[in-house]
């Protein structure tokens, strides 16, 4: 009896978490309709007008901010996570793999704050007296390279966690294959380990690119938010989770804003959804392909 | 080419981690014939095999002492190159491992990676080692598809073929035939003797009766300890240790 | 040569990667040194033992308190409704429902796809959620949108370490006569204690940084949470608000809190790694 209670409270638990996406898509759907009933798509994605008082939202500035801001991350980041996921994968001695892992950890579990603090202290400065005036440029430093340079650091974690999980899944005996035949080790990484584990390392990038995608307080610290489209890496951006973040105070008062704000959330939801759910499909055959 | 591939074992200690897998083994293998390392499972063959051609290095914990000298270069000295000491070799493993790519591609990818580029040449590469694993006839219209494809025992051999290819001068086996059905097993055996008129092969199985078929030479290993070596004949007609004299009736195993 | 080309792109590529992954660490060790500089001259006895004194944002007194309270609370509450919903879901994953069958596969994929979230998103939703409800930014908002946020890690980590638990002990002990639940309840829980206790560390751990989910639920305050229909402050909102504050007292209070924030989470993590190693250690295998 009580074996039967437990086991459908438990079940009803499980289904609520499971439920839970779609539960959060659908509240947020509800949410974005008066903002979706007014305005067209087309208008709403394409638009650059983004007048809240007079009832325009032109998402587009805050989509191209988004991808901006991402594009340089990835730019940063992928390059160097392969590098360090295949050293640690393939060359590191044991002793150093040790080290760095809970390294990599822990950078994983620093707050999205702390990394916004860091950006405007270190990074910003850095722009505005640096690179800027190398480029001839004024740039105040709170800038879309700003926003890339510490969002890269923030998916280093994520991206090199699973690299290494799919390189582990390469079996050995192929690497040996190839070692055997006299080939260097970087050529046996560069022509057989990284040629099998493609898939996966593919999935890993864009697991990397969801992350960024919705990550917040950092980014929105160091951007600058101004809601034009970005012309270079050193102009201010704006991207979607910022501009949710920033405007949550007045949005109650102004019609309409509660509910496009809600609609950016559902698109956020709705890109990451699909990206996650594409590199965890092949993250699991990779994984059954380990079996 | 000068044929002096003579591999010989001198003082060969190996320890991983804490254990000591093999104990001061010293022995020489005879040229261009097929030597079986024999013995039961978990006495150090393929380490002994892995040894020859420094793989052993990418296990964790190992520390090796002696000298293994091939061509009279001390290949564990840690200045010796190991690239080149590697290309001397072919190896097969007990399973086939097929490279991630066409089935022209695995036979071609050792030459390509020693600096081979003429497309060309490497044509006549590929058909000339598929022929010599006895492969060719099977696989010679279907040269593109994914080397997946193949069955287990074609892919043994064309494991053989990609190893062949770099030209070595020592083929070594880890119980090459152990995944295989006794038909391809029984192939892989042929292509083996005729292949031994060009190369020394040194295999490793825990089959008795393939090391009669096969060998000319046996080395007999028991707990990481070298119990006997000699020709095949001597060996099992007139063994000398009381161990070889058990485990050839199949008491030890 | 090409032998000695590949030779050099060998030491290239290693001399590129070993770059790389200095770099990488370096990134790590630089931001805990900029946190630490930064917030240890403003750090006092005032600042853990105080609330803000002089008004919101503004006054130049006192500490931090309130944050810290706050997120202790927060991030506490929010585990606890997590381990209340992601415990039942570890178990019933693992001991009621037909192993390896559909349903399982789904639940976890569902997990880590929810895993992937963006946190502001869960703040969106929690938002949603209290409109309907007629709440008010609170604690309580906090917690529940917090709680959401942390469920599909914690739910998905423990699910990994029940998976560990040998099925043979589950057979012994339904061959002695136990139910699943006993089962469930007083073997595989306890069997698998100290995995979940690291799952709970890290999903608190989790829970306490954020600060996307609560900036809509929570609200922000100068006084310490009295009720769970308060608003309450948190450390990250302390960290963020106080930075954009031009008086230097003020923006050094940020600082303090960045460094507080950090030590906390550090611990956690630093709890979380020896508990694991715990586990590892008394695991038979």
């Amino acid at each position: 009896m009580k074996d039967a209670i437990a086991g459908k409270t438990m079940l009803a638990l499980t289904l609520f978490a499971v439920l839970l996406v779609l539960l959060m898509i659908a509240g947020l759907y509800l949410k974005s309709r008066p903002v979706l009933s007014s305005h067209s798509l087309g208008e709403l994605f394409f638009s650059t007008r983004w007048r809240p008082f007079r009832g325009q939202f032109g998402f587009l500035p805050f989509i191209l901010g988004t991808l901006w801001v991402t594009g340089v991350a990835m730019l940063i980041a992928v390059p160097l996570c392969l590098l360090t996921a295949i050293y640690l994968s393939e060359y590191a001695p044991a002793r150093v793999r040790e080290w760095v892992k809970p390294l990599i950890d822990i950078l994983a579990g620093i707050p999205s704050v702390v990394f916004g603090v860091w950006g405007m202290l270190v990074v910003v400065p850095f722009i505005k007296d640096t690179v800027a005036p190398a480029f001839k440029v004024f740039s105040t430093g709170y800038s879309v390279l700003a926003g890339g340079i510490v969002l890269a650091i923030m998916v280093f974690p994520v991206i090199i966690h699973v690299t290494l999980e799919v390189l582990r899944a390469v079996p050995s005996e192929v690497r040996e294959a190839s070692l055997a035949l006299g080939a260097t080790r970087w050529q046996t990484v560069k022509r057989v380990v990284l040629r099998k584990a493609l898939p996966g390392v593919a999935a890993a990038v864009v697991l990397g690119i969801a992350r960024a995608f919705g990550e917040t307080m950092a980014v929105l610290m160091v951007v600058g938010n101004v809601p034009k489209v970005p012309k270079s890496v050193l102009d201010p951006a704006y991207p979607l989770p910022a501009l949710i973040a920033n405007n949550y105070g007045e949005m109650l008062s102004v019609p309409l804003y509660d509910s496009a704000l809600m609609l950016a959330a559902l698109i956020l939801l709705l890109v990451i959804l699909a990206f996650n759910v594409a590199s965890r499909l092949v993250l699991r055959r990779v994984e059954r392909s380990l079996r | 080419m000068e044929n002096r591939t003579h591999i010989s074992v001198q003082g060969l200690n190996v320890h991983i981690r804490r254990e000591h897998v093999l104990k001061d083994i010293n022995l020489s293998i005879p040229d261009r014939k097929i030597t079986a390392i024999i013995g039961p499972s978990g006495c150090g063959k393929t380490t002994l095999l892995r040894s020859f051609n420094r793989l052993i290095d990418a296990t964790e914990g190992v520390r090796v002492s002696g000298r293994v000298l091939v061509d009279d270069e001390d290949i564990l000295d840690p200045r010796a190159e190991v690239t080149h000491i590697r290309k001397k070799m072919g190896l097969l493993l007990q399973k086939p491992f097929p490279l991630p790519m066409s089935i022209y591609e695995n036979v071609a990818y050792g030459p390509r990676i020693h600096g081979i580029r003429d497309r060309r040449r490497l044509d006549g590469i590929v058909e000339c080692f598929l022929r010599k694993a006895s492969l060719w006839d099977e696989v010679s219209g279907r040269l593109s598809q994914p080397a997946s494809a193949l069955s287990l025992g074609q892919q043994q051999r064309l494991c053989l073929a990609r190893g062949l290819a770099v030209e070595p001068a020592i083929i070594l086996g880890d119980e090459p035939t152990s995944a295989l059905d006794p038909q391809s097993s029984q192939r892989i055996e042929q292509t083996f003797t005729e292949l031994k008129r060009d190369y020394t092969i040194v295999i490793v199985t825990h089959i008795l009766r393939q090391a009669r078929r096969l060998a000319d030479h046996v080395v007999f290993l028991y707990l990481g300890e070298l119990v006997e070596q000699g020709p095949a004949w001597d060996f099992f007609n007139n063994p000398k240790h009381p161990m070889t004299r058990e485990y050839i009736k199949g008491l030890i195993s | 040569m090409a032998r000695d080309r590949r030779f050099a792109e060998e030491r290239l590529f290693r001399g590129l990667m070993i770059a790389a992954t200095a770099l990488i660490v370096s990134c790590l060790a630089l931001i805990l040194l900029t946190v630490l500089a930064k917030g240890l001259p403003f750090m006092s006895l005032d600042m853990v033992t105080r609330t803000p004194q002089g008004g919101y944002y503004l006054g130049k007194g006192g500490g931090v308190l309130n944050a810290i309270l706050g997120s202790l609370y927060l991030a506490g509450g929010a585990t606890l409704l997590a381990i209340l919903i992601g415990l039942p879901v570890a178990l019933y994953l693992n001991v009621y429902a037909r192993p390896g069958g559909r349903f399982v596969a789904a639940s976890r994929f569902a997990f880590d796809v929810l895993n992937g979230v963006p946190s502001i998103v869960y703040g969106a939703f929690g938002f949603t959620l209290m409109i309907f409800f007629g709440l008010r930014a609170s604690l309580l908002g906090g917690i529940i949108a917090i709680a959401l946020l942390i469920l599909p890690m914690m739910a998905r980590s423990m699910d990994e370490v029940i998976r560990l638990v040998p099925r043979e002990l589950l057979e012994a002990s339904y061959a002695l006569g136990a139910t699943r639940w006993e089962t469930a309840r007083r073997v595989v829980a306890r069997q698998a204690l100290p995995g979940i206790l690291t799952a709970v560390l890290i999903a608190f751990g989790r829970g306490i940084g954020d600060a996307a989910a609560v900036i809509f639920t929570t609200g922000f305050t100068d006084a310490v949470p009295g009720s769970l229909l308060r608003p309450a402050a948190t450390l990250p909102l302390a960290i963020f608000f106080q930075l954009g504050v031009p008086i230097p007292e003020v923006q050094g209070r940020a600082y303090a809190s960045a460094l507080i924030l950090t030590v906390l989470i550090l611990a956690v993590s630093l709890a979380a790694r020896l508990l694991s190693r715990r586990l590892t250690r008394h695991v038979v295998k």
